[in-house]
């Protein structure tokens, strides 16, 4: 360049820019995802099973109006070719991002699916056993109510902009209250009503502390879980084990079949056969996908999460609204709490063995809305399901390796394997008033 | 409507705030409010707006006294407000936001998006704004997401409209049409507050102007008073507001960028293939409206971002992929933009803040050990030599006031021997005083024949100080002026909004804006007649001295 300056003088090579663009490094981590879980499913589920091993699966249930036959299928034809499907859509999926494009869910719900089928063959290929695959998903669906209505209190929570880590401690004490309720009265659905009460109390003292005293709201999630624990421990081991009879045998919540849909086959036992609690979890998805997104109520609270500051200046009152979304979140997780024990379970040390806390996974995975909770929540209830079935009938790796798989899944997909996840812009900051 | 303060006293611990401050607001009528930075303006229209409750005086709307105990108060008493930093929610869409607190609602609690989307379009085309009502706020460029905001203030029926420092982050033609949104709205009956610090703009668009200094409106001007008077006013003692600078003596290019293009974590350029020359011995500026990659060039420069493609050469080193440390040993001096997060260690003192980067070589360390005495002596140099005010060298840093602080980064990036300036807003903040401090000390940098990079979004900085000017827009260099006197106000402008430098001149010479015409008018006029203003800045400087005892 020389060193008089005119006054037009352009920077040197400026006006190439167009010309040579440079792109984004394609993003791999995705795509070779998918084929190598393709790949791992065709060697591992399909080639390395002998070719004369049969896999039945049963889809009848007891009780159905028309009995499905169990259907057999030939191993390793079958492991093989669902890893073809899986490679296919991986195929999709590395053409899409090489040329820069998103890739488009669907081809993730085909992996996903596809490499779970093929497992479920290879794990029953050549035994006498028969993969039970209703009673499979109708156990993963009344195992994720829990969870589905912990990530809905995680998400009421955090989109108002408190942490809420506590949902493990207010799980426990609805079924804690749940228990004791329904085995005094004798009637589960007194149980029911009252575990959300426990669950606001705790949600209340996390409101209390993360809004008025300011303390850091991880920190009292975290106490409050260890209370609740040490708390539901010591009435465990002193009243209720003084008195197993009165306090601790609750009667189970009947199952309420749908009329008609539930005679429907595979669906019908998996999706309307179920106590009262599967179905206010329905409810509670759908009306939450609606009221978060679409009502003044929703608005409001979203607003305190993005931007609290925001919301003050056009007459919001940003805390009022946290401590609400607070106390009503927490009573949500209450209720996961008596659907944890619904099947008339006496209470035990500790009963929620971490549930909480991967019902906060499910909330991170389904990105804080109520419908990619109930997705997430399906995703972990199926592995669970899975593991109890295989705890049965034997499975050719352990079980509980098995069953880590969803949570490793977890990490690298919060990670970002599928796209950033964005959390409420102001979670977890107070708003100092 | 016709709005009154009557003595509003706010104080924060022992600053008093506000003190006592009379001001009157007619209908109809842009009213001005001129001070500098922490002069107290924002804290009053807060007490105005409710979100803080004054602790003397009184709100009187049409004769009757009112208490506001939050904003939703004084909006229905009809006081709207537009925020500097905008009360606008990110991820919600242009509607939601302008409903948000007062939505239209069906049955069951559902917001009636047909309602809000009317009511948006409505004042919209009432105002010719072009705001789509579905689009997501976050996409928005500041100057729409503004319209924004004076929409949400109209659909609630303000017929006071405050907006505070409204053109601290817009082009030079979006402020020229926000002056012209200013007068609509003042014909339709609105009276409008209009807080700044900028002179200019003051004299082009204000019906009446009071002047804050200290907390105290000291006193009321009109349009037609000269910058010099209205600087007076506001700073309390004569100011020049020109830089006295020689022409540059360029030497050799020793800094070169080529073909530098940064992408985000989305992938996007946030910057663009960029390249230019800096030479010793003359300031480049870097003008452009915030947010189109300044702050990742500089970065990138710093060595805290890692290029994706292209060079950075200083004395025919490559700077990129370096860590930091290594930039800096290089001889790079950077002022961040951001002096409190990025520039001090606000609880480290002040002594330790001036050896931030040196702190671990000789003579501030020895075998690992930190010695307190060079560190000391160290300070007390460089706080002589910068008149920097402080009580001891031991206070932490965030004693100081704005000024204060950021001759202390000054001082530290300056106090080695530099092969490189680059400060990035460096007077953002500070009063006209430091102001005046800081470009002397810049333009001695560049004197020293140093090659130095500014990087300001204030077009009058940027004029004041530049050999050069290259407009950033999109990541990208869109094109390189001369500085001084033949820089031109409106086409600078308009490349900032991504016009070429041809197609900028020409659109220029068609529409000229109110405040270039401005800059026509103080051309043609005599030199003031204020003698004061016309004494050396040594003089200025005394008075400040006195001042301050």
């Amino acid at each position: 360049m020389s060193t008089t300056h005119t006054p037009v003088a352009p920077a040197p090579a400026a006006p190439e820019h167009l010309s040579t663009p440079v792109q984004a490094p394609v993003r791999w981590r995705g795509p070779l995802t998918s084929v190598a879980l393709g790949v791992f499913s065709l060697v591992a589920f399909g080639l390395a099973t002998p070719g004369s091993y049969e896999t039945t699966f049963t889809l009848a249930t007891r009780g159905d109006l028309f009995q499905i036959a169990p259907v057999t299928v030939p191993s390793r034809v079958s492991a093989v070719l669902l890893s073809l499907v899986v490679l296919a859509a991986a195929a999709v999926q590395v053409q899409r991002a090489r040329a820069r494009r998103r890739v488009p869910v669907w081809t993730h719900v085909v992996v996903g699916a596809a490499v779970f089928l093929a497992l479920l063959v290879w794990v029953m290929a050549g035994r006498e056993a028969a993969m039970p695959f209703t009673l499979l998903l109708t156990n993963a669906l009344v195992l994720a109510v829990p969870l589905v209505l912990g990530a809905l209190a995680g998400l009421l929570c955090e989109r108002s902009g408190i942490i809420n880590i506590a949902i493990e401690g207010q799980l426990l004490a609805g079924a804690f209250l749940a228990v004791v309720v329904a085995s005094t009265t004798g009637n589960p659905y007194a149980g029911l009503l009252a575990a959300p009460f426990a669950g606001a109390l705790v949600g209340l003292g996390l409101g209390l502390f993360a809004i008025r005293y300011r303390v850091d709201q991880i920190i009292v999630g975290v106490v409050l879980n260890v209370l609740v624990i040490g708390l539901t421990n010591y009435l465990f081991s002193t009243v209720l084990t003084n008195n197993p009879q009165q306090l601790n045998s609750p009667p189970r919540l009947p199952n309420l079949p749908v009329p008609l849909l539930a005679d429907i086959p595979v669906l019908g036992p998996v999706l309307f056969d179920h106590p009262l609690t599967v179905y206010l979890m329905y409810v509670g998805v759908a009306v939450l996908q609606i009221m978060v997104f679409r009502s003044r109520w929703g608005l409001r609270m979203r607003a305190a999460g993005e931007h609290p500051k925001a919301a003050d200046t056009v007459g919001i009152n940003v805390n009022r609204t946290r401590l609400r979304s607070t106390v009503l979140g927490s009573a949500v997780a209450g209720l996961g709490g008596a659907a944890l024990v619904s099947a008339g379970l006496a209470f035990t040390k500790e009963l929620t063995s971490g549930k909480g806390y991967i019902a906060l996974a499910a909330m991170i995975l389904g990105r804080w809305s109520p419908t990619g909770a109930l997705a997430a929540s399906l995703f972990f209830g199926l592995a669970d399901a899975l593991r109890r079935v295989l705890n049965n009938t034997g499975s050719p790796i352990p079980s509980e390796l098995l069953a880590m798989l969803p949570y490793l899944a977890t990490i690298f997909a919060v990670a970002g394997l599928v796209g950033r996840v964005r959390p409420p812009a102001a979670e977890g900051v107070p708003y100092p008033k | 409507m016709r709005l009154e303060l009557r003595g509003i006293t706010k104080r924060f611990g022992p600053l008093v705030a506000n003190d006592g401050i009379d001001l009157t607001f007619e209908p109809g009528e842009i009213h001005a409010l001129l001070g500098e930075n922490g002069a107290g303006k924002s804290t009053l229209m807060n007490v105005l707006y409710g979100l803080y409750q004054p602790d003397a005086g009184q709100v009187v709307v049409d004769g009757a006294p009112r208490v506001f105990a939050g904003p939703g108060d004084a909006m229905s008493a009809g006081i709207g407000m537009v925020h500097q930093h905008f009360m606008l929610v990110p991820v919600f869409t242009v509607a939601e936001n302008v409903v948000l607190g007062h939505e239209p609602t069906r049955r069951g609690g559902l917001i009636d998006l047909g309602e809000a989307r009317r009511k948006v379009r409505e004042i919209s085309d009432r105002f010719g704004f072009h705001v789509d009502p579905d689009a997501r706020v976050e996409d928005l460029p500041v100057g729409v997401q503004q319209r924004v905001e004076i929409i949400k203030a109209l659909s609630r029926d303000a017929e006071v409209l405050i907006l505070d420092e409204p053109t601290a982050v817009l082009t030079p033609q979006e402020t020229d049409e926000l002056i012209g949104i200013m007068r609509q709205l003042k014909d339709a009956g609105t009276s409008i507050v209009f807080i700044t610090h900028k002179l200019r703009e003051v004299r082009a668009v204000a019906d009446r102007i009071s002047v804050i200094r200290r907390g105290k409106v000291v006193g009321t001007a009109d349009p037609s008073a000269s910058e010099v008077e209205l600087a007076s006013l506001m700073v309390g003692r004569s100011v020049s507001l020109a830089v006295d600078k020689a022409p540059a003596t360029p030497g050799d290019p020793t800094f070169q960028v080529r073909n530098l293009t940064v992408l985000d974590a989305t992938a996007a350029p946030v910057v663009d293939d960029v390249s230019f020359d800096v030479h010793r011995g003359e300031i480049l500026a870097i003008a452009g409206v915030q947010g189109n990659g300044q702050t990742e060039l500089t970065e990138t420069i710093l060595g805290l971002r890692a290029p994706t493609a292209g060079t950075l050469t200083l004395d025919g080193t490559e700077l990129g992929g370096r860590t930091v440390s290594e930039v800096l040993r290089a001889g790079v001096g950077f002022v961040p933009e951001d002096r409190s997060t990025d520039g001090l260690v606000s609880s480290f003192s002040i002594a330790e803040n001036l050896v931030l980067d040196l702190y671990d070589t000789e003579p501030y360390a020895r075998r690992g050990s930190m010695s307190p005495t060079t560190v000391a002596q160290n300070a007390e140099r460089r706080v002589a030599e910068f008149d920097i005010r402080v009580t001891s060298t031991t206070d932490p840093v965030s004693t100081l006031s704005g000024g204060n602080q950021q001759k202390v980064v000054l001082a530290r990036e300056m106090s080695r021997p530099l092969r490189l300036l680059v400060a990035s807003q460096p007077t953002r903040g500070l009063d006209v005083g430091s102001i005046e401090f800081v470009h002397k000390r810049i333009v001695a940098e560049r004197d020293n024949g140093t090659p130095v990079v500014i990087v300001s979004t204030e077009l009058d900085e940027v004029l004041a100080l530049a050999d050069r000017i290259a407009v950033m827009y999109r990541g990208a260099v869109i094109g390189v002026v001369e500085g001084g006197g033949a820089a031109d106000r409106d086409v600078l402008g308009l490349m900032m909004a991504g016009i070429p430098l041809e197609q900028a001149r020409a659109q220029a010479a068609e529409h000229r804006t109110a405040l270039a015409t401005l800059d026509a008018e103080i051309e043609a006029e005599p030199a003031p007649a204020d003698p004061v203003a016309a004494t050396d800045p040594q003089d200025a400087a005394t008075t400040h001295e006195e001042d301050q005892a």
